[in-house]
């Protein structure tokens, strides 16, 4: 038998197992009668897609699209080898001014997609701190931006505290529930870690839904101020300052993208300081960052603490940017989305997890007829991605770049 | 009689209720490559890990130039001096070279000097600068090693603590190794302690070593004196 027919005949044998799973969920009717036409009529249509599918990967491994993949993996060289040789703010500039004249020339519902993109490329580049750099799996970050938010809620509504005072707040609560969780989850490692976190995250989900007299549990809490600036006027009788309230989405925007520039920022420098080296030091072998001179619990516990106010921040600004805040928001899904941009973009790269933000934030909106099968396609596309591009579509590549090359 | 560097007094060490180390009392004098030879699972790398304080020790005490060291957290003790090269290399296999070396001397804040010892090491294993750039997990298992142990150098250690520098490298390999190890004691005056299966290699570089069987310390000697003994020649040294 020729390998090409082993192929085929595995894909038949896949097929026919495929209907043997779907038939029992779709053939049984509840009077206890059998059938298989409904089942037939989806089976067919899988079966179609994956044969195209399959046909066109065989196609691609015998070389038939050869014509059209040789001339764009050269482009794909070219833009590489462009993008490393021209300096960085080439590229930076551009891209700042088109961020910043972005609400100029878009629609409202274009704006709000924008937000979401920004507040999710603020939580995946924190928890990339945790995951990517530290190389601890945290499946409870999202618990705080919860934490962020609430923080805000809470101090607008009960005390009037404004927006900017409450961002450092929030910023250090969320470190300090970090810290909290931090110290007793960190002494574990790999998946008992991940299993510990997740379970912290519910945690802090039932706690802001059941404390009623505090959170006012799943009803949310309602009438969060939005941010405010005070800006100088000259009116008739000289300097006089005068209150804006940032309610306009456009304000939102640029909030939260100068929330995002501070995030790109911040993290960067950290990826590239003493500490960022500690952490990718115990990320690649715990025990030899140890016996280095690297104090690791501490170290873990400042990225797992760095990395929660990132997401305070972005919790922050969720609160003002809503007005509203309930445990809804904050549940386990949030944290697989958020870990799953960081994974999909490239682990441990800043550009990467910002691409990914915007894969899977962008493309649901983009794909909306599906929306019904968005977590259909988010398997899909995670399955791709792994087989084509498995360090994430933009991995964290830095050969040397902090080292001195002349020695 | 040169100063002692590190000694260890009874020294036991527990896997959950299995005991690994039973009472080793072991001695390192300045200036001096200790060698700790014995089969797999004898407790020679545990007793290493038991020095750095990854493995802690249920009785007994370990004084590091007259200090005890045993409550001492690992990552203190490259700040005293002594600095380790583990079993099976562990280097940091998505860093570069420069990286790897670099985190070696994680705890010192000496630029200078850093710099200063990176040339040093560079000239001690030329193949690490032409590959300084390249991330260490796309070395070859010889190269690796030298990793590793440039990287402990980083630490500029008074004594340095090496498990298995052999492990999975071809003869020719070991050697070059071995004699770099060599080196490093007679030029720079590093105190070594050698773990070692390689009876016959970790003997013919050492002053001293001691015989470990199932945890517990059974033999030592001068290195020539156990090399010649009947009994390490016919268990250790194939006839």
């Amino acid at each position: 038998m020729t390998r090409g027919s082993k192929a085929w005949l595995l894909f038949g044998l896949a097929m026919a197992w495929l209907f043997l799973l779907l038939w029992p969920l779709q053939g049984i009717r509840p009077d206890g009668t059998l059938a298989f036409a409904e089942t037939v009529d989806i089976w067919w249509k899988i079966a179609l897609a994956c044969l195209i599918c399959f046909a066109a990967f065989r196609l691609s491994r015998a070389g038939v699209f050869d014509f059209a993949v040789r001339p764009l993996a050269r482009l794909a060289g070219g833009v590489g080898r462009v993008y490393a040789a021209w300096p960085r703010w080439v590229f930076l500039v551009p891209l700042a001014a088109l961020a910043l004249a972005y609400p100029f020339f878009t629609e409202r519902y274009a704006q709000d997609v924008a937000v979401n993109v920004l507040v999710y490329v603020c939580l995946g580049l924190g928890l990339n701190v945790v995951v990517g750099l530290c190389g601890l799996l945290d499946l409870g970050y999202i618990a705080f931006y919860g934490v962020g938010a609430y923080t805000y809620a809470l101090l607008s509504v009960h005390y009037g505290v404004s927006f900017w005072l409450c961002l450092p707040v929030c910023a250090a609560f969320a470190a300090v529930a970090g810290c909290v969780i931090g110290y007793p989850t960190l002494r574990m490692r790999g998946d008992y870690l991940a299993i510990v976190t997740l379970g912290f995250g519910e945690i802090v989900r039932i706690v802001l839904n059941n404390w009623m007299s505090l959170t006012n549990g799943p009803n949310g809490i309602l009438g969060i101020a939005p941010p405010n600036l005070t800006v100088p006027v000259l009116s008739d009788g000289g300097l006089a300052f005068e209150t804006i309230a940032m309610r306009k989405l456009f304000w939102m925007y640029y909030i939260i993208l100068a929330l995002a520039v501070f995030t790109v920022v911040a993290v960067r420098r950290l990826n590239f300081s003493r500490i960022g080296r500690a952490w990718e030091a115990i990320r690649e072998d715990e025990t030899a960052a140890e016996l280095m001179g690297v104090d690791t619990f501490r170290f873990k516990l400042l990225a797992y603490a760095m990395g929660a106010v990132f997401g305070g921040l972005a919790g922050a600004f969720f609160a003002a940017r809503m007005r509203f805040v309930s445990p809804e928001s904050f549940t386990f899904i949030e944290s697989a989305m958020v870990l799953a941009m960081v994974v999909l973009g490239g682990l441990g790269s800043i550009p990467g997890v910002i691409l990914g933000a915007l894969a899977l934030v962008a493309l649901p909106e983009v794909f909306r007829q599906f929306e019904l099968y968005r977590m259909l396609v988010f398997g899909g596309v995670m399955a791709v991605m792994m087989l084509v591009r498995p360090a994430g579509l933009w991995p964290a590549a830095r050969l040397g770049k902090r080292s001195d090359d002349e020695g | 009689m040169a100063a002692t560097v590190l000694e260890l007094r009874g020294v036991s060490a527990h896997y959950g209720r299995i005991q690994s180390l039973r009472e080793v009392s072991l001695r390192v004098d300045e200036g001096e490559i200790v060698c700790i030879i014995g089969a797999n699972g004898a407790g020679k790398t545990t007793t290493l890990m038991t020095v750095c304080g990854i493995v802690r020790a249920t009785a007994g005490d370990i004084l590091y130039h007259g200090a005890s060291i045993r409550d001492t957290s690992p990552d203190r003790l490259p700040g005293l001096g002594l600095c380790q090269v583990p079993e099976g290399r562990r280097i940091f296999p998505r860093l570069t070279v420069s990286e790897n070396l670099e985190m070696g001397a994680f705890f010192r804040r000496d630029g200078d000097g850093i710099k200063k010892d990176m040339g040093l090491v560079f000239r001690l294993f030329p193949v690490l600068y032409e590959r300084r750039a390249q991330k260490g997990g796309t070395l070859s298992g010889g190269e690796q090693q030298m990793l590793a142990i440039a990287r402990a150098l980083m630490g500029r250690p008074r004594m340095l603590l090496l498990d298995e520098p052999s492990l999975g490298l071809s003869p020719l390999i070991s050697q070059h190794i071995f004699r770099i190890i060599k080196d490093i004691n007679e030029q720079q005056g590093t105190t070594i302690l050698l773990v070692e299966q390689n009876a016959n290699i970790a003997l013919s570089l050492a002053d001293r070593g001691y015989v470990l069987e199932t945890g517990r310390v059974v033999m030592e000697d001068r290195a020539d004196a156990l090399r010649a003994n009947p009994e390490i020649r016919k268990a250790y040294l194939g006839g």
